[in-house]
């Protein structure tokens, strides 16, 4: 049995069945969905208990505490009880909230990101969603959570879940652009907007060991690191988490959400998170494909999973290392070098398709991306000195 | 077909929501179910990249365009006017005429083409290729009025 394509197999063998147990084309279709729809759930929301409890304990680390440890071996079990807790506490509403609205924005977000998981290629043949226009339904499916952070904010009828609903929508209409845009490249190369193909196109070796992946030619870093950092904003993560800004304006739009309506925003975050990762390891990461050549017997979807996983502790690292942005900081850093640096990325990946794919190709894109590079970031300094923090206590 | 028709009722019947409704922000939000609405119909006519885009663009930017100039603009809460004739009037005048264009238009002397689902690869070629002059003077519009929002939110150095 191969190993590899074995979710794929039984799935056929599954609807092979239904289809001689007498099921109708129809059924067999609404069925296939089912099945992958239960899958990604499953996995994801699996994932979800797993980092909120990971994440918890690497914080715990980085601030020199244990974190988590007593539910369960290791504080595995925290999730569960984290879990029962959202469940069994009363759900407020509060009472000049718009009852509607305050109900419809957490569902809005919840489906909004599920949504946008289901177009990624998790391993060989196992794209839940495999259409052509993959990458551009991630984008559009990403429009209703904007909307649903603002109904969240303008519903509960709180001016500090209005602020944390205006922040989040500046922040994230801002870096919508890049986000698009450090994608472009990636498809102008690969002439193709199905995530199936893109991973196609990325899985070739130059002697066995050099991966053909975009994150390895010089615009496809570029990119790559400008889609990450317009990630971490469209997922709300720190340095960009400003919308919840605890110390400013308590917790955002989801200040009066409690209960369970709490928990489906904290799962949306995460799955926007998970969401972005992965379609930045499809993109720029060569997706399911092994990094050298003599390691493809192991599973495509354990490279896909070991990937993201990088990608979320990366998440997990930056939160815990970098203090909040300021609101002008986090605009003007948007618009005065991600946008500028996008569309380098993109002359860059020109470049490096006429000048044949190569080692020069590679050559002359580099020193586009640095040619721009020195002068935007001269542009942009100010001058700032930068000297270790005197403290001074109460003595 | 069921499916066909639930759409075209929840599509419609946001719409008029949107248009009648007092509270602005519910009538925006409607006017959204009524966007989501179209992009299901250019699903159902196998026009995939339209609908994605129908629900990038309207959704994602002329949406939250629409929430935020309600939000920035609002000065008290729902004035209640009697109904904008002049208004009415535009609607009448609209709707009669393209009540004419349709009746006129011979319908059933066009024979149903037979289309292949327009892959994205081939729309991309054709905007580069036949059609790159709109192509381009659209992006001088657009940047012109990004050019142009700068140049009014710019800070006036005394």
């Amino acid at each position: 049995m191969d190993l590899d394509q074995i979710f794929v197999i039984a799935k056929q063998q599954v609807l092979a069945w239904l289809t001689g147990a007498g099921a109708s084309v129809g059924v067999v279709q609404v069925i296939s969905s089912l099945i992958n729809i239960a899958a990604v759930l499953a996995v994801f929301l699996t994932l979800f208990a797993l980092i909120s409890v990971i994440e918890r304990k690497v914080l715990a680390r980085i601030q020199n505490r244990y974190g988590p440890n007593r539910v369960g071996p290791f504080g595995l079990l925290q999730p569960v009880a984290d879990g029962i807790k959202m469940l069994i506490k009363e759900d407020i509403v509060p009472r000049r909230a718009d009852a509607i609205v305050h109900f419809i924005a957490p569902v809005v977000m919840c489906a909004a990101a599920t949504l946008t998981l289901c177009v990624i290629p998790y391993g060989r043949n196992m794209t839940p969603v495999a259409i052509d226009g993959g990458v551009l339904l991630f984008f559009a499916a990403g429009a209703p959570a904007e909307l649903a952070v603002f109904m969240a904010g303008w519903g509960s009828n709180n001016k500090y879940s209005m602020l944390g609903a205006m922040r989040a929508i500046a922040q994230m209409v801002s870096y919508e652009l890049p986000l698009l845009l450090a994608a472009l490249p990636v498809v102008m190369i690969t002439g193709s907007l199905s995530p199936d193909e893109i991973v196609a196109a990325q899985g070739h070796y130059s002697f066995g060991t050099v991966p053909h992946w975009f994150a390895v030619t010089p615009w496809g870093a570029v990119a790559f690191l400008l889609f990450f950092i317009a990630g971490l904003v469209e997922s709300n993560r720190t340095p960009f988490d400003l919308p919840e800004g605890e110390s400013e304006i308590v917790a955002g739009h989801m200040m009066e959400y409690s209960g369970f309506k709490y928990a489906l925003f904290f799962m949306a975050e995460y799955f926007g998170m998970f969401a972005v990762s992965g379609l930045g390891v499809t993109l720029f990461l060569g997706g399911w494909n092994s990094p050298v050549s003599w390691l493809e017997w192991i599973p495509s979807y354990i490279w896909f999973f070991l990937k993201l996983s990088v990608l979320l502790l990366l998440f997990l690292w930056i939160r815990g290392t970098l203090p909040r942005l300021r609101m002008d900081q986090v605009m003007s850093f948007a618009w005065k070098f991600m946008l500028p640096m996008a569309f380098v990325c993109i002359v860059a990946a020109a470049v490096w398709h006429y000048a044949g794919r190569g080692l020069i190709g590679w050559v002359w894109s580099l020193a586009i991306v640095v040619v721009a590079y020195l002068p935007l970031t001269k542009l942009l300094w100010t001058g700032k000195q930068f000297a270790v923090r005197q403290y001074r206590f109460a003595e | 077909m069921t499916l066909l028709v639930i759409i075209a009722i929840v599509t419609l019947a946001s719409a008029l929501a949107a248009a009648t409704l007092g509270n602005l922000m519910h009538a925006a939000l409607n006017l959204v179910l009524s966007f989501l609405g179209v992009a299901a119909f250019y699903f159902f006519l196998d026009a995939e990249f339209v609908g994605l885009v129908q629900v990038l663009i309207y959704v994602g930017a002329v949406a939250v365009l629409i929430v935020f100039t309600i939000l920035l603009t609002r000065r008290d809460e729902e004035k209640k006017n009697g109904l904008p004739w002049g208004g009415v009037l535009v609607a009448f005048v609209v709707f009669g005429g393209l009540i004419w264009a349709i009746v006129k238009t011979p319908i059933n002397s066009i024979p149903t083409p037979h289309l292949a689902t327009l892959p994205v690869h081939r729309i991309g070629q054709i905007l580069m290729t036949d059609y790159v002059w709109p192509l381009q003077a659209v992006g001088v519009l657009l940047t012109a009025a990004l050019v142009g929002a700068l140049i009014l939110v710019m800070e006036e150095k005394p």
